[in-house]
């Protein structure tokens, strides 16, 4: 072997060299890429106009990922012209400020749900989760009717606000212990509709550019 | 006289038999899930058989619980052999065993039931995550022990993707699940939005390198230059491969978030970086594709050789797709359309599943105490399924994300959008049902292999198998890697 290569060989009979060297390499490119990230989003605050959810969309948050929505549907609406297009405004970081997990999504089976707020009735999306096909005949959608016969329960709410205020979520004592009175006799379905019917809306930054006239997401 | 030293066959055999089991159960949900987006009532009305639920049991149970099996299960077996050394803390790595089985049934018993934390790849909930931490840390104990008490000097090759992927997989996914509990059954990330993105990520992609890129290299480095009777084809080449694709890969994640609301800078690193990836990717397939040379005979009749060969191709190719797919211009189009689900299976049935059938059936008559596989026949079969069936499903797949691709940009003349949203769903429904096709080709394959093995295991179930004695090897004062230590 050439000369260079007896330095190498060193490194090839010790375990802990060959272990601490692979560690550095591998550290290198996610501190590289995440530390500022983190850096910023301590620094920046969230911004103007995104509250963090309200009980009945948190509830309808958590129930959305529950049953695995983002796994056919991204909220995340990407600064191509066909996607403003089709879904309106691209989404920008900070109306995903209070989503834990975030639920950007990575496959479209389904539309884009980041600014589905508001383009359909309350009604209109309750029946499609019950049964999408009764109104898009071609649509490959799971129905969830066990949705609709679920009781949501306050203190499970109230504990969830906690933790995500230990999070670092500005919830008030006030907010808190108002959750059993907004959720109370409110099914899971009621949630996940709150919730649908608040994207895209109740987490839009007040600041910056408004929508290009979205069209629906037909 | 020192007492005779065995190889710890035992526990080989048993992440054998799990693999073996895990990769039906595995691939027969991702089968019943492929069902389901062809044909949308197969659900039943069944809360925990519907689609979203058991995607992540799909991919866990054929990543961790079939890839993770598979994984240990060879590199407790080539860790032996490379360092001429007895298991080192033989209970340590039974408790491995039964620990990552618990944790994939736990994982697997409770996602469908709504119990998620929704990062791909990583859904299973805090407690589940904990004791998946545990064993890994066991794992890490039992393979550097090993690595302590080898024989000989100089670490092999395959060595190192194992000790990376173990590293690199406890790493990713320590610093990935970190989440504050509210209940059992529910905890929120300390992270939260664009960050929480690009953590995932960070995971998800590196879950690809380290699990099913690293740890599968481990497996190819060593299972291919035995099978192909032939050293290693470059050792040095290996090495180079080695150390750039470790660094490299880590910085490849934010391709999976192109034109998002991650700031801009880290899209481009990301991308810039999974274009210099195709290099030390290319470099590890050439290499065992190289190694065959002087070997291409046993094409003819080796099919455990035939599986490693097609593995390496699929390897080049998806690693080349991958690649073209991180260049923002074609993301633009690929990115969430089937095609990167054609693209993800290009890599996992083609490469990772190919070269784990491979090593399987390279490995299990040794670890079986027997001369060859039970049947060749069944072997030929197994292969010719497989490979048709992964073919029909990628293309199936590349035609489907293409065709939304293409629809979801089209505009008309006058500027507006030429099709709703459903039409791109309706115009790839029949390829769906082409992928579900190609899918119960490949989970056929999967039952031939069980039976071949099962029969294989007959005289180990008798325990009829002598443990193979560990040989001593002669000292050499100035060893220079001579690829490859083909004993036992």
């Amino acid at each position: 072997m050439a000369g260079g290569y007896k330095y190498f060989e060193a490194i090839e009979k010790n375990a802990a060299l060959l272990g601490i060297l692979t560690l550095v390499m591998v550290s290198l490119g996610g501190l590289s890429e995440i530390t500022p990230l983190f850096v910023e989003a301590n620094t920046v605050s969230p911004p103007p106009g995104v509250k963090p959810y309200d009980p009945l969309r948190l509830a309808g948050k958590d129930i959305y990922v529950r049953e695995g929505c983002y796994l056919c549907h991204s909220q995340m609406i990407r600064a191509l012209r066909a996607e403003t297009q089709r879904y309106g405004q691209f989404s920008v970081a900070g109306e995903s400020a209070y989503d834990r997990p975030f639920q950007w999504g990575s496959k479209r089976t389904g539309p884009d749900l980041a600014r589905v707020g508001g383009k359909y009735s309350d009604d209109w999306q309750r029946r499609h989760l019950l049964d999408p096909r009764a109104f898009v005949p071609d649509s490959n959608m799971p129905a969830y009717p066990w949705l609709a016969g679920a009781k949501l329960d306050g203190d499970d709410i109230m504990a969830r606000m906690r933790a995500l205020r230990t999070l670092g979520n500005p919830y008030t004592d006030d907010d808190i212990a108002a959750a059993p009175k907004a959720v109370g006799g409110k099914t899971e379905l009621d949630a996940l509709v709150a919730y649908l019917q608040g994207l895209g809306v109740a987490n839009e930054p007040k600041s910056g550019t408004k929508p290009i006239a979205p069209e629906p997401a037909r | 006289m020192r007492p005779e030293e065995t190889y710890n066959d035992q526990i080989v055999r048993l992440f054998l038999l799990a693999a073996a089991v895990w990769g039906i159960v595995g691939m027969a949900i991702g089968v019943y899930a492929a069902a389901e987006m062809a044909w949308p009532s197969l659900n039943l009305g069944v809360p925990w058989l519907t689609f979203s639920r058991i995607r992540p049991d799909h991919t866990f149970g054929v990543i961790f619980a079939f890839g993770g099996s598979a994984l240990m299960g060879t590199c407790y077996y080539v860790v032996q052999r490379t360092g001429h050394t007895r298991l080192a803390f033989g209970g340590l790595a039974n408790f491995t065993f039964w620990g990552w089985q618990l944790g994939c049934i736990l994982a697997m018993a409770t996602m469908p039931f709504g119990l998620t934390q929704s990062k791909e790849y990583a859904e299973p909930e805090w407690f589940i995550d904990i004791a998946i931490a545990v064993v890994w840390v066991a794992f890490a104990i039992v393979f550097f022990g090993t690595i302590a008490r080898r024989r000989i000097r100089h670490i092999y090759v395959a060595n190192w993707y194992y000790g990376a992927f173990i590293i690199a997989i406890g790493l990713l996914h320590i610093v990935n699940n970190i989440a504050l509990p509210v209940s059992w059954t529910k905890s929120y990330p300390v992270y939260a939005g664009s960050v929480d993105a690009m953590v995932q990520w960070w995971y998800g992609h590196n879950a690809v390198a380290f699990f099913l890129t690293a740890g599968f290299l481990g497996m190819m480095y060593y299972f291919v230059p035995r099978q192909a009777k032939q050293p290693l084809w470059s050792y040095r080449f290996s090495i180079v491969n080695f150390w750039a694709l470790i660094s490299v890969y880590m910085w490849a994640g934010p391709h999976h978030l192109l034109y998002t609301a991650l700031p801009d800078w880290v899209q481009s690193v990301g991308m810039a970086f999974s274009l210099i990836l195709l290099m030390p990717s290319w470099g590890s397939a050439a290499n065992g594709l190289l190694t065959f040379n002087g070997s291409w005979h046993l094409l003819r009749t080796d099919p455990a050789a035939k599986f490693m060969v097609t593995a390496l191709v699929f390897y080049a190719a998806s690693t080349f797709e991958g690649s073209m797919m991180a260049i923002k211009t074609v993301n633009a189009l690929s990115h969430y359309t089937e095609w990167t689900v054609a693209h993800v299976h290009h890599g996992a049935l083609g490469w990772v599943a190919m070269i784990t059938i491979g090593s399987l059936y390279a490995m299990a008559p040794r670890a079986l105490g027997q001369p060859a596989m039970h049947s060749r026949a069944a072997m030929e079969l197994h292969f010719w399924l497989h490979t048709i069936g992964v073919l029909l499903y990628i293309i199936a797949m590349w035609i489907a994300g293409v065709t939304q691709g293409l629809m979801w940009r089209a505009t008309s003349p006058d500027g507006s959008l030429t099709y709703p949203f459903i039409d791109s769903l309706i115009a790839i429904k029949g390829w769906y049902a082409v992928r579900w096709f190609g899918g119960v080709l490949i989970l056929c394959g999967m039952v031939v292999m069980a039976w071949n093995l099962w029969h294989t295991a007959a005289a180990a179930r008798a325990r009829l198998i002598k443990p193979i004695p560990v040989p001593i090897p002669e000292p050499e004062p100035h060893q220079v890697p001579t690829p490859l230590p083909a004993y036992g």
